[in-house]
């Protein structure tokens, strides 16, 4: 089992119904987010390109917060998911310091916090909050390792990317271009 | 000289505002361990949504100590189709903002010093019901108004209509829709309903002239658009600023503010002349073609390039993507609509190209909407209206549908010259201050009134100039009147109290019923509870109140299938030639133009640009600026500002700026630069609804520019009444002296 969520940047409108659902799904306090939203920009008026991106952790299979983590706090968990546990995080902050996404933040109850593709929900067969909520249905979420997912098929049937591959950390969320 | 109402900053508010209420929970607390957020057997009860006006049905989601955590929406619900916008899952902020309303409040004086005293309802009621029996006496009943949005709408309603006045003004008329509205009535007869008939999700190819979808979270059609662009549907976008709708479109037209009529003509004069429309439908259907084949006859793809900056190419190839899409194409016909006092006129050439198109009445086009009959509870009679609105200046607005709000305003006034005049105001749910164009006239208004009642769940601008301030609870805290909306299929949907009101607010329904005993018109308000009514009212169509607390929604079949016309159908339309009317006999004979007219704007002065607003995704009107939840998503308006100016004028990226406009009106406060490519050179935009000046607003105050502040020169439209807000004109204050920021 392999999760992975595509996210397609011709559809989204950068709305940020992403980052209040999971906010009130996952009580992230006010003031911290576990996604956000990139707006990109190309060109001069009046030819112009815009790419708008729903961001969050990449669930890398090669991930450095999980290998720099000095008490074991980050790990991976069903599907290739990275978590946190809390009562074991110490919040020295080399996580948020080795992640190329900027995904984590220091929680104010003293340890680093993420998105956990709404763990808690996909083990009760529901989609990640944001992708639940989406008005413009833009977020894809499955397991890769089954062919018929609906991010397995979006995935073979569109051209798309990933952040900073070059960076090797293998990351599991997909942009469709 | 002195005012008879200052404006009240709340800083007047005794300390004792706050105990009133009492336990007050940040819900986050409560859940701080994430283990705890793991469970999902959480309880939930109906609503539909009451931050914006699409008002979809979901869930209110609680904790088992019955404090309210989240809110999703109802699968079942056309409106949302179980996603709600940002604004509706941060709904729950509306709820938990510790600077909502908490008690009434009665304007005082204080050693000199106008200030608001807390006071019971029951004082507040004898204060309101006494002036308003004063205002009949000596004035007439019709000398009350009500200016009204939202849910709460249909009880202030009532009570003003049994007090004896019918004018009942919603600004969402004159001041966004209304033109629209009147455009489409007097072309197919029907206006284009909210939610908008507009068929995106089968569209082939939508044109969207300046409306931001995907901007403006119009939640049905934002996923629509997003259903049409999967299946590949071509979208043009008219905007002199690059909107994300634009960023999603094949073709975006960066026109020139305030042409958009020498566009449209020019389409319509190449869909004729191409002979791209569709002849059986104009035949059957449509009055006055060759009428208008003549009128358009010189505004040819180069006529309209001097006046739009479109090239003629782009002209052309986007009429020819609309005719290769008919009758699946759809010209938006927008929303906000009050832009230059011409409005109708461009709207209706909006209206006049679907039709060539053939548009209305078919799959991808506009489809027919159907809306399950509710009845009303039988109620007496109304007493008698002498006096209507349009008294108030004979022969104005002849073509208004609906009350046209700045008339009642202007009316106020007494310089004005009304026929009657306007002595007391009901504000629910209305910001005026940030709504009205022309802050200085609303003002000049509210000074003369003898009583002005507002009702709010926050202290918006508007509870500040108040005599009586009635806190309502917010939706998630009561029943309200069932949604009866037109779609696909008609729907009803349920709106039940979540939890009980906090501090001393009070349900809509309930003030409207209190403060009817207090004036003797009880029997309007014959249930005690409305729960009694609804489920009276849900009996009489097969459903029950306790059925719809276990759906929320409730979804009957079309009683035919005609959600689109046949083929060959015969269809008799509304208007009064039975036919689509693309030359309007009635404005003709009004003294209006029958065919619209392309007549040239202002244009912006040197150093000057135009002022161009719009919506955020996260952000409904100014209503929702405090909302912790949304706050945090956009705390702030910038204005977007093209390179090239900002280089003309050295400034940077977020540096933080006042605008003046025209009229030398100066920001009240600054607001960040946002340097982009995404604006034209000679117009600057902001996001509407910042710019808060009351204090007790602590999340908004002082954050941003107020739109509305800098609009002080309105372009109303004769047709019908409404404040055209595009004309205004903003220059750059790099520097304030202290004293100049101070004033």
């Amino acid at each position: 089992m392999r999760y992975a969520m595509a996210v397609d940047t011709k559809k989204c409108v950068g709305c940020s119904d992403c980052v209040v659902a999971c906010q009130t799904e996952n009580n992230v306090p006010i003031g911290y987010c576990r996604d956000w939203v990139v707006e990109v920009m190309d060109g001069t008026y009046p030819i112009l390109e815009m790419e708008i991106r729903s961001e969050r952790c990449n669930h890398c299979g090669n991930a450095p917060c999980v290998r720099c983590c000095p008490t074991g706090a980050s790990h991976f968990t069903d599907g290739g998911i990275v978590l946190v546990k809390p009562s074991k995080c110490i919040g020295c902050g080399a996580c948020i310091a080795s992640c190329p996404y900027d995904a984590r933040y220091p929680h104010p109850d003293g340890y680093v916090d993420k998105c956990t593709f709404c763990l808690h929900r996909i083990r009760n067969g529901l989609k990640p909050a944001c992708a639940a909520v989406c008005p413009t249905k833009c977020i894809y979420f499955g397991d890769l390792d089954d062919p018929n997912s609906e991010v397995s098929v979006v995935l073979k049937k569109r051209k798309s990317k990933t952040l900073i591959p070059e960076a090797g950390t293998v990351p599991q969320l997909y942009f469709l271009i | 000289m002195t005012n008879r109402r200052d404006f009240i900053r709340i800083t007047a508010y005794s300390a004792g505002a706050l105990a009133l209420g009492g336990g007050f929970i940040q819900a986050a607390k409560a859940f701080a361990s994430p283990e705890a957020a793991l469970k999902v057997d959480l309880t939930r009860t109906p609503t539909y949504c009451e931050v914006c006006f699409w008002k979809c049905a979901g869930w209110v989601y609680k904790n088992k100590d019955g404090s309210i955590r989240k809110i999703i929406g109802n699968d079942e619900d056309q409106h949302c189709n179980g996603r709600f916008c940002p604004r509706g899952t941060g709904g729950v902020g509306m709820y938990y903002d510790e600077d909502r309303l908490k008690t009434p409040l009665i304007r005082v004086e204080e050693r000199g010093k106008q200030v608001f005293r807390e006071a019971s309802w029951e004082q507040a009621f004898e204060y309101i019901a006494a002036k308003m029996k004063t205002i009949r006496e000596i004035y007439g009943a019709e000398s009350m108004a009500l200016f009204t949005h939202g849910s709460g709408s249909a009880y202030f309603t009532t009570l003003m209509k049994a007090y004896g006045s019918a004018n009942v003004a919603e600004p969402s008329y004159a001041q966004c829709r209304g033109p629209r509205d009147e455009a489409f009535m007097w072309t197919f007869g029907e206006e284009a309903y909210s939610p908008e008939i507009t068929d995106i999700r089968d569209t082939k190819c939508l044109v969207l002239i300046g409306s931001h979808i995907g901007e403006n979270m119009h939640n049905g059609q934002v996923q629509e658009m997003s259903d049409a662009i999967d299946k590949g549907a071509t979208i043009i976008t008219v905007d002199p600023r690059y909107s994300t709708a634009a960023g999603k479109s094949k073709f975006w037209l960066p026109i020139k503010p305030s042409t958009d009529i020498a566009l449209l003509l020019t389409w319509i004069h190449e869909i004729i002349y191409n002979e791209y429309y569709d002849k059986k439908y104009v035949e059957k259907y449509c009055l006055g073609f060759d009428q208008l084949k003549e009128h358009v006859k010189s505004f040819t793809p180069e006529w309209a390039y001097g006046i739009t900056t479109l090239t003629p190419d782009q002209i052309r190839k986007t009429a020819r993507a609309m005719a290769d899409a008919a009758p699946a194409v759809i010209i938006h016909p927008g929303r906000h609509v009050t832009w230059y006092g011409d409005d109708t006129q461009r709207v209706r050439a909006i209206a006049i190209l679907n039709a060539l198109l053939g548009s209305w009445g078919r799959r991808g086009g506009f489809y027919r909407p159907a809306k399950q009959p509710v009845p009303s509870y039988p109620l007496p009679l109304f007493p008698a209206v002498q006096k209507t609105w349009q008294d108030l200046f004979p022969g104005m607005y002849s073509f208004a549908g609906g009350v046209v709000s700045n008339a009642l305003i202007d009316a106020s006034i007494p310089e004005n010259n009304p026929a009657y005049p306007i002595k007391g105001w009901f504000v629910n749910g209305t910001n005026l201050i940030n709504t009205i164009p022309n802050q200085a006239n609303t003002f000049k208004a509210i000074q003369n009134l003898d009583l002005m009642v507002a009702i709010d769940t926050m202290p918006m601008e508007i509870t500040g100039w108040a005599d009586v301030v009635l806190p309502e609870c917010t939706y998630l805290e009561r029943y309200d009147v069932l949604r009866v909306s037109p779609h696909r299929k008609p729907a009803i949907a349920l709106r039940m109290p979540a939890t009980d009101p906090l501090y001393n607010t009070k349900p809509g329904y309930w003030i409207a019923r209190e403060l009817s005993k207090k004036l003797g018109l009880e029997t309007y308000f014959p249930f005690e509870k409305q729960e009694e009514l609804l489920d009276w009212q849900l009996k009489q169509i097969g459903s029950s109140l306790d059925e719809m607390k276990k759906t929320g929604v409730k979804t009957f079949e079309r009683e035919a299938d005609d959600l689109y016309f046949a083929v060959d159908e015969e269809v008799s339309f509304p208007t009064d030639s039975g036919k689509i009317e693309l030359y309007s006999s009635a404005f003709e004979e009004s003294g209006f133009d029958p065919l619209p007219r392309y007549v040239p704007h202002e244009d912006p002065p040197d150093g000057f640009y135009r002022l161009i607003y719009g919506r955020a995704p996260m952000h409904t009107f100014s209503r929702t600026a405090n909302n912790p939840n949304l706050t945090d998503l956009m705390d702030e308006n910038s204005v977007w500002i093209n390179p090239k100016v900002a280089r003309l004028w050295g400034i940077s990226n977020d540096q933080y700026i006042w605008l003046q406009n025209q009229d030398g009106i100066v920001s009240e406060f600054k607001v960040k630069v946002r340097i982009t490519e995404r604006i034209r050179w000679d117009s600057v935009y902001m996001v509407h609804g910042f710019g808060h000046a009351q204090k007790q607003m602590k999340r908004c105050f002082g954050r941003g520019v107020s739109d509305t502040q800098l609009i002080t020169k309105v372009l109303v439209d004769p047709l019908m009444g409404g404040t055209g807000m595009r004309g205004n004109f903003v220059t750059l204050i790099t520097e304030k002296t202290e004293q100049e920021a101070a004033s």
